[in-house]
């Protein structure tokens, strides 16, 4: 029972990954472990047996070549996985702008067909040319997403840090979800501090960041009555932004990968399809890239709040 | 339309070529296409239109390079670049050639694209 058990969390993740025995670090880990012990026992005895000062330095330098090589091959093993890794990030970047073209292009034509200048289409064909539409954006969106994913990951995401008014942006973000939140039956009460300090930050990219909160908010409050209550105030020396909601709150288990790359909570995934668990992975990147701080706090079935703060100019 | 502004696109995409040729059509411009870079800079420097949408990965000379040339000859067409690369750098880089705007194709539906046109023409 506790050899499989040990079995399992050596072996497993090392298959998974594909790697040989040889290039397993969990492995490796272990052998070296016994062959220190074995190399110490053996040390002893000879050194008991036959005391000869040759054999002994002989003894401990076999010894030391033999850890060293197990070693050097934990090395390689964790160095083959982080290249794998690039490599992955890489090829993601490189399928996501691939994509972005025909996109563009599905984008477009449907454009044209649905463009005001065209009368003589039937509203079957209209309904049906939406749904192109709608699902050519969402996988843009996806395709985006991808790209800010693998720029983080290795590193490398434009922020684009300028001195930003954030009430301006949320007066934005809130009428452009307004008829979102009708549609959710969801009311959206908004109290903004008057003379909002300027703070550094993409303004584009908190943009997103608030879209992302309230949108969240709308979508997992459900089609029950819901109130989000949105709050941007000056708080000593920072801005403090929030999003409270009613809804079904974040089950204690998942509160902690909440912010991880397409971790999407139990009782949300079953409930919506929509979504990729990739929207605060990106924010949390955002945020942090703005020298501020994110967070949330949640409670089932009372609902969550999910907030950011930066630091004022 | 007393005057017919003229519009030269530069896009090697035919889905995407297609689409602006008809909807520029629609709103009334004169239309000219290439479908690389070095046809492209011809049709500039033989037509001079009023405006250029230029892609920047093209077959032949890239949108980088037609914008250099276009520098050197002291062109002041007003150009927007069409793109697909999001990296904030390249478009630095085109806006540093002399580009006068840009705008990321995914992103952009084609009413987008006509209103940023339109602003472009009346303010030349």
């Amino acid at each position: 029972m506790i050899s499989s058990a040990i079995y399992k969390k050596i072996f497993k993740d090392c298959r998974e990954n594909n790697l040989g025995l040889w290039q397993c670090p969990g492995f490796l880990f272990v052998a070296m472990g016994f062959i220190n012990i074995c190399s110490m026992l053996g040390a002893y005895i000879i050194v008991k047996e036959y005391n000869i000062p040759e054999l002994v330095v002989f003894t401990v330098s076999v010894i030391s070549v033999l850890i060293f090589s197990v070693g050097s091959s934990i090395t390689n093993g964790f160095q083959q996985i982080a290249n794998i890794n690039r490599i992955k990030s890489e090829f993601v970047s490189i399928a996501s702008h691939q994509l972005k073209a025909p996109l563009s292009g599905m984008r477009w034509a449907t454009d044209v067909l649905l463009g005001e200048k065209q009368e003589c289409l039937s509203s079957k064909q209209i309904e049906y040319l939406k749904d192109i539409q709608e699902n050519t954006s969402r996988m843009i969106r996806l395709v985006n997403d991808l790209l800010d994913v693998s720029k983080i990951e290795s590193g490398k995401m434009d922020i684009n840090l300028q001195n930003t008014d954030l009430s301006d942006i949320l007066k934005t973000v809130i009428k452009e979800l307004d008829s979102f939140a009708l549609a959710h039956n969801t009311k959206l009460e908004v109290d903004i501090d008057q003379n909002i300090k300027l703070v550094k930050t993409d303004p584009i990219r908190i943009k997103m960041v608030m879209q992302n909160f309230i949108d969240n908010a709308i979508k997992y409050t459900g089609l029950e009555k819901g109130v989000i209550k949105i709050s941007l105030k000056n708080k000593d020396d920072e801005v403090f932004f929030s999003v409270k909601d009613n809804g079904s709150g974040i089950p204690k288990k998942d509160q902690k990968k909440i912010f991880d790359k397409f971790f999407r909570s139990g009782n949300i995934a079953k409930k919506q399809t929509i979504g990729t668990g990739l929207g605060l992975y990106i924010a949390k990147a955002a945020i942090e890239g703005s020298n501020g701080s994110i967070g949330f706090e949640s409670k089932e079935k009372s609902g969550s709040t999910f907030w950011f703060r930066l630091p004022r100019i | 339309m007393d005057n017919k502004k003229k519009i030269l696109v530069i896009e090697d995409e035919a889905t995407l070529q297609k689409a602006l040729n008809e909807v520029l059509v629609q709103e009334g411009y004169e239309v000219l296409s290439a479908h690389d870079g070095i046809s492209g800079l011809d049709l500039i420097l033989k037509e001079s239109p009023d405006l250029v949408l230029l892609d920047i990965i093209l077959p032949k000379m890239d949108g980088f390079d037609v914008l250099k040339r276009l520098k050197e000859k002291g062109s002041e067409v007003p150009i927007i670049i069409l793109t697909n690369l999001s990296d904030i750098n390249d478009i630095q880089k085109a806006l540093d050639l002399g580009a006068t705007t840009y705008l990321v194709k995914a992103d952009f539906h084609l009413e987008d694209v006509l209103k940023k046109i339109k602003e472009l023409l009346s303010k030349n």
